[in-house]
């Protein structure tokens, strides 16, 4: 596809419901020319030297800041960290007041997250110039976590094309509240996925259905026939609602434990976004065992953080 | 259609490769017994130099050592507005320190992919010296970039700016020849 001519056309990443499957396996080839930037002597490019990289997060992360931080760095990128603590949000001041300022400033990209759904496309609607990469906006979309977990399916499964007609993928847990969820099932159905939510009644919207998704709310039927089973973190700041069952409940119907993983196909891939919550929906041998993608996902995130932040600049 | 001129047809390209690898052979029968070599490509026609290089020159030179560099990431026209390359991956299976490493690219101009070359060499490790192997040395240079062997030299042939000389390769193109084209609209070499 290199030579057909395509372009980027996205000056913001806001969510994969806006990119194309071209898009998304252009993205997915652009980080695989990153991979090996992290396992050389020097571990930096001069892609974005003289660029200058925003980390505005106004909710609580430590990984994906720390991989956005490091994907910029490694482009040798400037990066200015903002938080909510401390910050003039604290004070009152609009995200799009905030954006505006940043950008006068003279960045390239401001990498957003936000508790609320819709806020990176706010950013993106006050940004004049700069590039916004939405990096969670509340419960909309995670998009540079769907595409290094698509990333890791197609590697793990030596998907060179990126097409992942043929293979399916369950994804467990609080669907309804889930960025991460939203986000990979836009992905995987775009690039030819079967795609599988499973969860409590309550936390399963079946809108999805109506997207090409299957519902189901046992997990012991669905785990037999899935390729890839992508473990979503109970959210505990979302427990005590109404809609979700108590733990004890939930880990006994949903929890990936060693004696139901039996039950799966022997070359099953297991993936959490993290941060685990150990014992409760994924069991430490599970975690810790060779179906794991889990720590490929940390790594792979990076050089899909790079490309996502090469490209955005590039428009 | 841009009006096209070959320069060399499949089998000029067979002996132009053949007076390439010769010209390294020397260089490596110069050296010293315990000097160990390499081959790296600049992506995307050097890398295919690289590997026919490395098989006619044998094993015994390279020992396997044969890799693709892509500089895309290193391009001082990065930062120019529409510039949007395609990065594609380097595969330089082997340690770049204390080699000797013959940087491979199809047609040598201006000089500023192999510098960008050297940059991402560099900061791979540190290789004991870097050859410069061309198949065709087409003049015009904007670096002070000197190669060590030349197929076609066409250095003193004075050939216009718009005029661009092209290295094609089996399989990714459908011959292997060596042609000059007055530059059309796009001006970009190969993607």
């Amino acid at each position: 596809m290199s030579g057909s001519g395509y372009r980027w056309p996205h000056r913001h990443l806001l969510g994969l419901e806006e990119l194309s499957a071209q898009d998304i396996r252009f993205l997915l080839n652009t980080a695989r020319g990153f991979a090996d930037v992290s396992t050389r002597s020097v571990k930096k490019v001069p892609a974005l030297r003289g660029k200058v990289v925003v980390n505005l997060f106004l909710e609580d992360s430590t990984r994906t800041r720390a991989s956005f931080s490091l994907a910029a760095s490694r482009l040798s990128a400037d990066i200015l960290d903002f938080g909510a603590t401390g910050s003039s949000l604290s004070k009152g001041e609009s995200l799009s007041d905030t954006v505006r300022n940043i950008e006068a400033m003279g960045v390239d990209v401001i990498v957003c997250r936000h508790r609320r759904s819709g806020a990176a496309h706010q950013a993106a609607r006050a940004a004049a110039n700069c590039s916004i990469v939405n990096a969670g906006d509340g419960q909309h979309e995670h998009p540079t976590q769907g595409l290094l977990d698509i990333y890791t399916i197609c590697r793990r499964l030596d998907r060179d094309q990126d097409d992942l007609t043929g293979v399916t993928v369950a994804i467990v847990g609080d669907i309804a509240h889930s960025r991460v969820a939203r986000s990979n099932v836009h992905g995987l159905l775009k690039l030819g996925a079967h795609v599988v939510l499973v969860g409590p009644s309550t936390l399963l919207p079946t809108g999805f259905a109506e997207m090409g998704c299957e519902l189901s709310h046992d997990l012991d039927q669905v785990l037999p026939r899935v390729d890839v089973v992508n473990m979503l973190r109970i959210q505990f700041e979302r427990i005590q609602s109404q809609a979700f069952p108590s733990v004890r409940e939930y880990t006994h119907l949903f929890g990936l434990t060693h004696q139901r993983l039996q039950k799966a196909k022997p070359n099953v891939i297991v993936m959490h976004p993290g941060p685990l919550n150990r014992g409760l929906e994924i069991d430490s041998v599970v975690a810790d065992g060779p179906h794991s993608a889990i720590l490929s996902q940390v790594t792979n995130g990076l050089a899909v953080r790079m490309a996502a932040l090469f490209l955005v600049t590039r428009v | 259609m841009r009006p096209m001129k070959t320069l060399a047809d499949e089998l000029q390209v067979t002996q132009l490769t053949q007076d390439l690898a010769q010209a390294i052979e020397r260089d490596v029968a110069g050296s010293g017994p315990g000097c160990k070599w390499a081959l790296v490509g600049i992506r995307s026609r050097g890398d295919l130099l690289a590997h026919r290089l490395a098989k006619r020159l044998g094993p015994e030179v390279f020992g396997g050592r044969v890799g693709s560099l892509d500089i895309t990431l290193y391009r001082d026209d990065l930062s120019e507005i529409g510039a949007q390359p395609v990065v594609r991956t380097t595969d330089i299976p082997f340690d770049v320190d204390g080699l000797h490493i013959v940087l491979v690219d199809d047609v040598l101009m201006s000089g500023r992919s192999v510098r960008a070359a050297l940059q991402s060499l560099m900061d791979l490790g540190r290789p004991k010296r870097v050859w410069l192997s061309v198949l065709v040395d087409r003049g015009g240079r904007e670096l002070p970039i000197a190669p060590d062997h030349v197929g076609l030299d066409l250095s003193d042939q004075e050939l216009g700016p718009g005029e661009r000389v092209d290295v094609c390769f089996m399989p990714v193109d459908d011959r292997d020849a060596v042609v000059v084209r007055t530059r059309g609209g796009d001006g970009g070499g190969h993607p």
